[in-house]
């Protein structure tokens, strides 16, 4: 049992903070930084998977499920977002014929 | 311990740079894979295996390959992409800077965590998150997955070509 809590206990809760800091601010910089849609997607991808990474080790920390089940539902809102982001992408790709996100800033065609 | 911390935050934060740096799509999601991977070693450095065994199912089996799929059926696989100017990079670079160093400031002196008193070791298993899931979260659980019959239907609406569209 002591194993298991000191383990968990070794690396402090403040590495794991700034290490999701870090994720978010690359993810961050990466939506701000590219004009191809797809990596726009793959960005808020990686900003999600800080915030997870975040309640996870809080959830660790605290011995608390919920943390837990939370990261759970925020891999299926991720999931549903990838799926309709990707046709919205298709669908992008086909009126327009380019991934630029900057071709989408009229609102139409 | 501590060290397998930091080759996994290593690991994580190179690749998730060059998730943005990349040239090729192709290149970006490989790295973000590698990315995932990483933070699914940090999971199991947490004793969180359920966790870590369904992110390596639905983000590394799932929608990275969603994501691969659609990069080859629109062959998106051209390094010569339009590239944002000079200045906004900069300013993009600095603007993640700005936040990072918001969110370090924010917690400079430090987590305050009351150690839990009746601490479970079981926290994280399947059980664990399963009777949590089943019995606290039940109804936000049955509404997810009216949230993804209904992306699966907004996708398959999105994605559908059109009949005629001089037509209408």
């Amino acid at each position: 049992m002591n194993e298991v809590v000191s383990a968990i206990r070794l690396v402090p809760l403040e590495h794991y903070v700034m290490l999701s800091f870090a994720l978010f601010s690359i993810g961050l910089a990466g939506v701000l930084f590219r004009r191809n849609t797809i990596i726009i997607l793959m960005c808020l991808e990686l900003m999600f998977n800080s915030v997870n990474l975040l309640l996870t080790a809080f959830s660790a920390h605290h011995s608390d499920p919920g943390g837990q089940v939370f990261v759970f539902f925020i891999m299926l809102v991720a999931a549903a977002e990838v799926t309709v982001g990707l046709a919205i992408l298709v669908m992008m790709k086909r009126n327009v014929d380019s991934v630029d996100i900057d071709q989408l800033n009229r609102l139409r065609w | 311990m501590l060290t397998l911390f930091y080759l996994f935050a290593a690991i994580s934060v190179l690749s998730a740079l060059v998730v943005v740096a990349a040239r090729s799509p192709v290149n970006s999601v490989i790295a973000l894979i590698v990315c995932f991977l990483s933070i699914a070693g940090h999971y199991i450095l947490l004793n969180a295996q359920f966790l870590a065994v369904v992110h390596i199912i639905v983000y590394t089996g799932a929608i990275m390959v969603l994501f691969l799929f659609v990069i080859m059926l629109l062959n998106l696989n051209r390094s010569s992409e339009p590239q944002k100017s000079l200045a906004t990079r900069v300013a993009a670079v600095v603007a993640g800077g700005l936040v990072l160093l918001t969110l370090l400031a924010a917690v400079r002196q430090g987590i305050s965590v009351e150690p839990a008193r009746d601490f479970d070791i079981g926290t994280g298993l399947v059980r664990s998150v399963g009777r949590s899931l089943f019995n606290e979260f039940l109804l936000p659980f049955e509404v997810s997955s009216v949230l993804f019959l209904s992306a699966m239907v907004g996708a398959v609406m999105l994605g559908r070509r059109e009949k005629n569209p001089q037509a209408a």
